[in-house]
């Protein structure tokens, strides 16, 4: 009997587990209505990302597409010499091209000449065919010259006159592939490879600074980063345990260097490390060293500065996740029989690692791009990848490689992401 | 409270508590525990348990006096060395550890070969009726779960004491009523002792060989569970245990146990004396509510050992499986009665005056204060 009452009470608790599964069945008129409820609910939350979305897609995904677009896309030469890269079109590439080629070269270097761009045509080429340069440059000066009747007729004969390179195949390879509008030169050369004359990628065997470079920035980086913990970690357990109102005061000293312009901080370095600087004067005073040590403008320099900087973003997830530490971790763990460095070891420590590898995920990913502080007090020793790309912008105004080195930059940082993501997960990053 | 010490298993001896140097958070704290037993310290908030609960583990240090293991003294021993399970009112179960892992923790500090630690972990698991949630994260355990976890945990390792420090009290009612079975059953089966510390009268009630209730510091009484509802030692006891009715009055007689007093209704009331009262001065008397009986006005009832008072009624209050009336003294103190809803619960009015009869063995008579 008993039973049955138990298997009655079951089929009362399916039937009302199938109901709240299932709903009531809508009609067709309240479908409707709950379907416009829906939309309505959606149309609001799309309205209240829409800023956002737009600010994200003008200041954030645009600039990112069109340096990535930047580093493959070189119209530079292709807007110079038009007609002759069109009727090169059909040029077998293997002897002399013919005359209506020629032609064509012959006109578009007399309008260099005239517009002043072939310096700038003769550069572009130059990276392709070492030594081209003053080939096209005299060809130019004398084509100059040349009356616009005579260049139509004859434009073929006054090239091959100009210049005895312009017989040769080689040339008008390089032109060729100058003209490429799209091209992944730029990507090789960030990756210290080239192509040679047939086409293969190759090592560069001439300086090969950027491998160099990308290497040096993760070394950099990793060394700043585990030095933020080493710094950090001690620090943010103190704040974390420390009687409320000795935390936030310590809180705020932590903060403060947010608060204060970067520039102010660095040059703040420069006057602690130069080499009559604070740290110096106290050394050679105190008579620990005899002269002074060549502290700034080094990798030493960059390392000491950006640690400094970028303490607080190591400190402020561990804080938050180790106030949020159940001390009585500590303690369950010692009634067992832990002793305090095993029980901080087993079990305190991973239950910081949330915050412990958002820290040192957001330090590693902000130094690895980082540019001010090196080019402030890095000199030649403490350069990072971005301080190259800067130069590239302004200095050598090759954009499309800078393009290129931020664009593989990025791939790197996201490449980190994933591996970290693979092996110790997204998910265990914690903030607060 | 024994003092013939020397085979008791634990025992506080003039243990003493300072957190600031100036306030006594435990004063003079006393206290025997045999081996075996389920002893509970009840007190209101902030009386101390948990700071009792905190020197015995060691995670405060005692100011002055000792705790004694087994005649030991464990005053100065580290927490790790004093081999006393812990549960805790929020689990403490580490996170990044799986249930198993978690159980298999003290068992791995103590360097136990693998094959036992595996096998013993099972058969705790079975104990708590957890099988197969070995593999699982705590996160994925339901309160209750949780709180058996934890309470396998601070056993597995087979300390002679358990404490548990509200370890019930994140749950609700009907978890909380059957995990206090199963931790009577577990304890029943495995032997260990145990201090539990609770707010929960009915708990402590239902659970403990003996209860120590706390006050400002100083144990207050400490007794099996019916001795201390039956024979409340001194007013706070009598307070805090259950429901009670406090009814003053002027002394007017006093033999050797026995006090007799003049209530604000002129009658007469007899009470056990439990505190020194003088001839004269105030006093009030204790009596539960399930303790008094209802007589409606005229009917002829009571033997003379009976105390009678005649109150007016305020308040008829439905429950259910019993029925409260609150009635009102000439003084304007309330008197509560309960009556067991068994068709024979009186039907008064409001404003009619009725008889509360209640045995002077069921009184107790304290210094007012
Ligand atoms: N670490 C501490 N520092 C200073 N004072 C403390 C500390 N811990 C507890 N106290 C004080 O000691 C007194 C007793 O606290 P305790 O935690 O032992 O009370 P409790 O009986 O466990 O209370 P509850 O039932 O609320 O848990 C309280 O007045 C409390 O403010
Ligand atoms: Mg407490």
């Amino acid at each position: 009997m008993s039973d049955s009452s138990v298997n009655k009470a079951n089929a009362v608790n399916n039937d009302a587990d199938a109901m709240s599964a299932q709903g009531y069945a809508l009609s067709k008129k309240e479908m409707g209505f709950a379907r416009r409820e829906i939309r309505r609910h959606k149309l609001l939350a799309f309205s209240l990302v829409v800023p956002l979305l737009l600010f994200l897609a003008f200041a954030f995904i645009a600039p990112i597409g069109s340096m990535l677009h930047q580093g493959f896309y070189n119209p530079v030469v292709n807007d110079l010499v038009p007609e002759t890269l069109s009727t090169l079109k059909e040029w077998d590439g293997k002897a002399q091209p013919n005359d209506i080629v020629l032609n064509a070269m012959a006109k578009d270097l007399k309008r260099l000449a005239l517009t002043r761009d072939s310096g700038k045509f003769s550069a572009e080429i130059n990276r392709y065919l070492p030594g081209s340069s003053s080939v096209i440059k005299s060809s130019a000066r004398k084509l100059k010259r040349a009356e616009d009747a005579d260049l139509a007729d004859n434009g073929a004969q006054l090239l091959l006159a100009a210049n005895d390179a312009w017989s040769k195949p080689k040339i008008w390879r390089s032109i060729q592939q100058a003209g490429n509008i799209y091209t992944d030169r730029n990507y090789l050369t960030a990756l210290d490879l080239e192509r040679n004359q047939s086409g293969e990628i190759i090592v560069r065997e001439s300086a090969q600074v950027y491998m160099k470079l990308y290497t040096k920035t993760l070394k950099l980086a990793l060394i700043i980063t585990l030095l933020c913990l080493l710094f950090g970690y001690p620090l943010a357990y103190y704040l974390a345990n420390a009687p409320s109102k000795k935390a936030n005061l310590l809180m705020i000293l932590v903060m403060l260097p947010f608060w204060t312009s970067l520039l102010v901080r660095t040059t703040a370095w420069i006057a602690l490390l130069q080499t009559n600087g604070v740290i110096n004067t106290l050394l050679l005073s105190v008579g620990i060293i005899s002269e002074p040590l060549e502290l700034l403008y080094t990798e030493f320099s960059t390392i000491v500065a950006m640690t400094h900087i970028l303490l607080p973003f190591m400190i402020l997830p561990l804080y938050s996740v180790m106030k949020g530490v159940d001390p009585s971790y500590f303690r369950a763990a010692m009634s067992m029989g832990a002793r305090p460095i095993g029980a901080f070891i087993q079990v305190y420590f991973p239950a910081t690692l949330p915050g412990l590898s958002a820290g040192a995920l957001l330090v590693f990913i902000i130094s690895v791009g980082y540019y001010i502080t090196p080019a402030l007090v890095g000199g030649t020793d403490g350069q990072m990848i971005s301080n190259i790309i800067a130069f590239h912008m302004q200095q050598s105004n090759n954009w499309s490689l800078a393009a290129a080195l931020g664009s593989l930059l990025l791939v790197l940082i996201l490449a980190l992401y994933w591996t970290y993501d693979k092996f110790i997960g997204a998910s265990n990053i914690k903030l607060g | 409270m024994n003092s013939d010490s020397e085979s008791d298993f634990l025992r506080f001896a003039n243990v003493q508590k300072s957190y600031d140097q100036k306030n006594l958070v435990v004063k003079d704290f006393n206290l025997n525990i045999p081996e075996g037993e389920f002893l509970t310290l009840l007190g209101p908030s902030g009386s101390g348990k948990t700071t009792v609960l905190m020197m015995m583990a060691g995670f405060e240090s005692v100011t002055s006096g000792e705790i004694l293991l087994k005649g030991e003294s464990i005053t100065r021993t580290a927490p790790y060395k004093r081999n006393i399970g812990m549960v805790f009112q929020n689990y403490a179960l580490f996170p990044h550890m799986s249930i198993a892992e978690n159980l298999a923790y003290p068992l791995k500090i103590r360097r136990i070969p693998k094959s036992e630690i595996k096998e013993r972990v099972d058969r705790y698991l079975e104990l708590i009726e957890l099988q197969g949630f070995g593999g699982r994260p705590p996160g994925q355990l339901s309160g209750g779960q949780r709180q058996r976890v934890a309470l396998a945990r601070a056993l597995i390792f087979q300390p002679s004491l358990v404490l548990m420090d509200e370890p019930l009290g994140a749950l609700d009612k009907k978890l909380r009523e059957q995990m206090q079975l199963e931790i009577s059953r577990l304890h029943k089966k495995l032997g260990f002792t145990a201090i539990y510390v609770t707010h929960d009268q009915t708990e402590a009630l239902t659970m403990s060989d003996r209860i120590a209730v706390f006050n400002n510091g100083v144990v207050q009484q400490c007794a099996a569970p019916e001795v201390l509802y039956e024979q409340p030692e001194n007013a706070f006891v009598a307070e805090f245990i259950g429901e009670n009715n406090f009814i003053f009055g002027v002394v007017k007689e006093i033999r050797s146990n026995v006090i007799e007093i003049e209530i604000s209704t002129g009658e007469m009331v007899r009470a056990r004396k439990v505190d020194d009262c003088q001839i004269g001065s105030i006093c009030k008397v204790s009596v539960r509510p399930e303790k008094l009986f209802l007589i409606s006005e005229g009917s002829q009832d009571g033997s003379s050992d009976n105390n009678v008072i005649t109150g007016k009624l305020l308040l008829r209050q439905y429950v259910g499986d019993y029925i409260r009336y609150y009635f009102e003294l000439p003084d304007e103190k309330e008197v509560v009665v309960k009556v067991l809803n068994d068709h024979t619960a009186p039907n008064i009015d409001r404003g009619q005056t009725a008889r509360l009869l209640s045995k002077e063995n069921d009184c107790f008579a304290f210094m007012a204060d």
